[in-house]
């Protein structure tokens, strides 16, 4: 087990294409095509899956508008997209021969520097440049190092813990695999299904945290 | 004693080390928030998430020194 390097299966011209890349394109094609057969025919009388669609795009609103307390319009697309991929990424898991993309670094790095960026654009989108810029020397000029500091190392944790969760309890199955045998590691796995739904969770909510922080009023402290 | 053999002490002793603290500290919060609940059942949603959430940034600390212990073992810049 190599948890920092990925196999190669075939180039595209000179771009060597990971199983790790393969795996997110098919949660991605997973996601796309569960999505548009739900939307295809939108009725106001909904159907089944239209149904479904609609009490999750609710439920990530609702959760949101708790967390940021305004319209949680504009956040939803973002914050739903980040928790269904990660969600559905750390299941795959349940596949057999399934390595999930959350499990290698490049995946949560990309995905920890979304929402890095998209932090500062809604907060921009909300303050104006020079207003949101000059929240990071709030609530003193001599803080300005320490909150920029900040933006790094959350985001850093942002990614590692997501990477280290998912990796590390792949690598606990695989080693209780290799001692015990074929029906032990059933609990461990089933417990992989609740962390995996619970690390989701837990990025989105930080997520939307860092969200909420960057579009408040900048009276208030910004969270770390 | 060779690089490998070192670093392999080095893991064990950041990850064993590094697991004290948060698990001790996460066994508090979780303590303060059972009591919270407890006391409080109507404001159990508030108080869930914001556990989730100071969990998380606990948990953080634990998960640096695996990162530590990884990179000790996978990739260490001086093991050849």
């Amino acid at each position: 087990m190599q948890p920092l390097s990925t196999r190669t299966l075939f180039h595209v011209g000179p771009v060597p294409i990971t199983s790790v890349v393969v795996t997110t394109w098919a949660i991605m094609a997973v996601i796309v095509v569960a999505a548009w057969l739900g939307t295809r025919r939108t009725k106001v009388a909904a159907g089944r899956w239209q149904a479904v669609l609609e009490f999750v795009v609710e439920t990530i609103g609702n959760q949101i508008r708790e967390v940021v307390l305004r319209e949680p319009r504009p956040y939803v697309p973002l914050v739903g997209t980040l928790f269904l991929f990660i969600a559905i990424s750390n299941l795959s898991a349940m596949v057999p021969g399934v390595s999930p993309p959350t499990a290698h670094l490049e995946t949560d790095a990309a995905l920890a520097g979304i929402v890095f960026l998209s932090v500062h654009v809604f907060g921009i989108a909300t303050h104006g440049v020079r207003k949101y810029l000059a929240g990071f020397a709030r609530p003193s000029f001599l803080l300005l190092p320490l909150n920029l500091l900040g933006e790094i190392t959350r985001t850093f944790s942002l990614m590692v813990r997501l990477f280290g969760n998912i990796m590390s309890h792949e690598i606990v199955i695989g080693v209780v695999l290799t001692l015990a045998g074929l029906l032990i590691p059933i609990p461990l796995m089933a417990l992989a299904i609740v962390i995996g739904i619970v690390q989701a969770y837990i990025f989105t909510i930080l997520a939307t945290v860092f969200i909420g922080a960057a579009v408040e009023t900048t009276e208030k402290q910004r969270a770390t | 004693m060779t690089i490998q053999e070192l670093s392999i002490a080095g893991a064990t002793i950041a990850v064993s080390f590094g697991a004290i603290g948060p698990a001790l500290a996460e066994g508090r919060a979780l303590a303060s928030a059972m009591e919270a609940i407890a006391r409080q059942p109507e404001s159990a949603n508030t108080l869930s998430r914001t556990l989730f959430v100071g969990l998380a940034m606990i948990e953080t600390m634990a998960i640096y020194c695996l990162v530590i212990a990884l990179l000790l073992i996978y990739a260490n810049p001086y093991a050849g």
